[in-house]
């Protein structure tokens, strides 16, 4: 009597001893690993993830995860693009923090213009990175919440997120695909009211409300069972496969560009990094939870010591002058038509830059042969090296935990696809 | 250095520590922008790797990025970025390719590796031997060609919709309604080395511009065909500039010939105005 291939007795040692009788009897079947796919139109997948699993029962034993069914070639995009008709590419990238995205290609730009941002400038680029760093959480929170079974908290996070949404419309006239930050400043100067208003809603409405929501959730028994100690990453772990972010700060390790590689103004910043302790889904989704409080310190303190004076480069080879200028100065409308449609030219070079973004490190490599249009333009997401660990967390975790796992990566296919 | 991107101190004694480390497999150390990069030799880039990770703390591989340059003999960069979390420094380290020779895989030096080398594999057809896994990663299942090479258009040569009749997806060759405007920025007295048109006779270049569309027809055929074209009188030139040339037949050109009685409408209408009175004159 041998058995089929492939088929498992589960507490066989349970019965040692015991004479057991496992000859085939009419009825009884092999039970081998199946095969399923997990969307790609899955609402827990958060876009278009298709996860191809191979499971024993509940068990999963390989994961496959496909990628790019939202690929739209942006990178090939771009390289047929001035520098600054190729910024809002960056806020389709990932379309919860768009914000984050369009930091790492300013700057990159100006790293290779060796362009100075005036101080204001600066300032407002921290407070709008900040409040897109509260805005993505929320979504992920929220979603997060909601994979594992809850549904209250979702629907108090979301109210947070718009309020967020509302604040970008004020200053950029879009509440989503903002194209804000620019090579060299910030687009325009923000009202005094827009800065009361942020600073109240972070005082009052923002502690008060994410507080009652998370007070649902963090102690909540389910919600544990659901996320403690699923998909462990050690910090061996957490290096090798690239993590960055809140994952790579939930594993234990105190990484955070905004404090060891400052740019903007975060090097006068005043903030504390969340690390976990077990490096599991509970504590990815707590030092989210924190980033929160200290996203509003960083807001609160841009709020206080935002200087005067102007929010973009006075260089008018790469920052075009505003409206009013124009209709005064002959030389003003020359620069405006000339960078409207040639564009400016960065010198040839090629750099690396990467910043916090609500996500992990999100990198762009640029390569300029001195033209107005980028040689190269590399975007390093934050998902893609993510999501590549998958198989790795969720190994041996039952299929019910993918749910869990995926929230817990805060993953956007606008990004990992590009 | 006036830029605020990311600060990154440089690292004392890099450049020896890493000659020091890599040792003949070390091509190029170059400094610039505030960015370390190197350039190793190909073959021995796994080794390289592990010696960057074990000797220098380099201890992630953030991105693998490729480049393309058509004009060389080794067109393709594969360019590696790796980050030190103790000792807060980045690099960037190099190895060049052709479409035909591939690259030694280091995933097993770093897992992450595999996605990233999956990446470049789809987007440049650079070959990574070892890899375990080299599938396509980002393009369409059943995708054919490699995108960002250079010589790739941006149209791409399919595209596909939904077909009313086959009730499926279908894939077909690109159709463009309006083709690709590449508009071009360099002037011609900031160095641009092209032949603006109509200057095709000034440049000089000795040489008689290419005569009309390639075409199937012999050498002799297209002399023969010249020769005739030589030998009979120029056809009159079509031109209208009477009535009778419209070619629309007598019974127009008789119609066209009356004077039109539109002068008489026009200098009735063209009656001047009374001016208009100020407005808020009640008076």
């Amino acid at each position: 009597m041998t058995d089929a291939p492939n088929v498992k007795h589960y507490g066989g040692d349970m019965f040692e001893g015991y004479p057991v009788d496992t000859a085939d009897t009419a009825g009884d079947q092999a039970v081998t690993n199946y095969t399923i796919n997990f969307g790609p139109q899955h609402p827990a997948a958060h876009g278009v993830l298709r996860l191809v699993l191979e499971l024993d029962g509940e068990i999963i034993e390989r994961v496959d995860p496909h990628v790019g069914l939202l690929h739209r070639g942006t990178e090939k995009l771009i390289e047929y693009k001035t520098y600054l008709q190729a910024l809002p590419y960056f806020d389709r990238l990932d379309y919860c923090s768009p914000l984050g995205m369009e930091h790492s290609y300013v700057l990159a730009i100006e790293k290779l213009l060796d362009l100075e941002v005036p101080e204001r400038g600066q300032y407002l680029r921290v407070l709008f990175a900040e409040l897109t760093r509260i805005c993505n959480h929320m979504l992920n929170i929220g979603s997060h919440v909601m994979d594992v079974g809850a549904m209250t908290p979702n629907l108090w996070v979301f109210e947070l997120r718009e309020d967020c949404l509302n604040f970008f419309e004020r200053a950029s006239g879009a509440r989503m695909h903002s194209a804000y930050f620019r090579p060299g400043g910030v687009h325009q100067d923000v009202p005094e009211k827009l800065l009361y208003d942020i600073g109240e809603w972070v005082d009052k409405r923002l502690p008060k409300l994410f507080g009652d929501a998370m007070s649902l959730v963090i102690d909540n028994r389910i919600f544990k069972q659901r996320n403690v100690d699923i998909a462990t990453v050690s910090k061996e772990d957490a290096l090798a496969w690239g993590f960055s972010g809140p994952l790579i700060r939930g594993s234990g390790i105190a990484w955070d560009l905004r404090k060891s590689q400052p740019y903007d103004a975060y090097a006068k910043m005043e903030f504390d990094i969340p690390v976990g302790t077990r490096g599991d889904c509970y504590d990815r989704f707590m030092v989210r939870v924190e980033e929160v409080y200290q996203s509003a310190r960083i807001i609160r303190q841009c709020i206080n010591e935002m200087p005067t004076g102007p929010v973009a480069s006075l260089d008018r080879k790469v920052v075009p002058p505003k409206r009013g200028e124009m209709k005064q100065s002959m030389e003003s409308l020359i620069h405006h038509f000339k960078l409207y449609t040639e564009g400016f030219h960065v010198p040839a070079g090629e750099v690396y830059v990467a910043t916090e973004s609500p996500k992990g490190e999100f990198g762009v490599y640029l390569v300029s042969d001195g033209t107005n249009k980028p040689y190269r333009c590399k975007i390093r997401p934050t998902a893609f090296s993510h999501l590549q660990a998958m198989e790795m967390m969720s190994k041996g975790h039952m299929l019910a935990d993918t749910t869990a796992i995926i929230g817990a990566i805060d993953v956007v296919f606008g990004e990992c696809d590009r | 250095m006036a830029h605020n991107a990311p600060l990154v101190a440089p690292r004392s004694g890099l450049g020896d520590a890493i000659k020091a480390a890599l040792g003949a497999d070390l091509l190029v150390h170059v400094f610039a922008a505030d960015e370390d990069s190197i350039t190793v030799d190909r073959e021995a880039v796994a080794g390289v790797m592990v010696a960057l990770r074990d000797k220098l703390e380099y201890q992630q591989l953030m991105e693998i990025a490729g480049v393309d340059y058509p004009d060389r003999a080794e067109r393709f960069e594969v360019v590696y970025h790796l980050l030190s979390v103790t000792k807060n420094h980045r690099l960037r380290v190099r190895v060049c390719t052709d479409e035909a020779t591939p690259v030694p895989s280091i995933v097993p030096v770093w897992p992450v590796a595999g996605w990233l080398e999956r990446e470049v594999f789809d987007m440049y057809g650079v070959l990574f031997a070892g890899n375990p896994d080299l599938r396509r990663i980002l393009t369409d299942y059943g995708f054919q060609g490699h995108p960002q090479r250079k010589d790739f258009p941006l149209t791409g040569y399919t595209e596909l919709r939904y077909s009313e009749e086959d009730k499926r997806v279908v894939y077909e060759p690109v159709r463009l309604a309006q083709d690709f405007r590449n508009f071009d920025f360099m002037s011609p007295w900031e160095g641009a080395d092209y032949v603006l048109p109509g200057d095709e006779k000034a440049g000089g270049t000795g040489e008689a511009p290419g005569k009309g569309a390639p075409t199937s027809m012999t050498a002799a055929q297209v002399k023969a065909s010249d020769d005739k074209a030589k030998a009979s009188p120029p056809p009159t030139p079509k031109t209208t500039e009477s009535t009778a040339q419209t070619g629309a037949g007598a019974k127009a050109n008789k119609a066209a010939a009356k004077p039109s009685d539109d002068g008489a409408k026009a200098k009735a209408a063209a009656k001047p105005r009374a001016p208009r009175k100020p407005k808020g004159d009640k008076a």
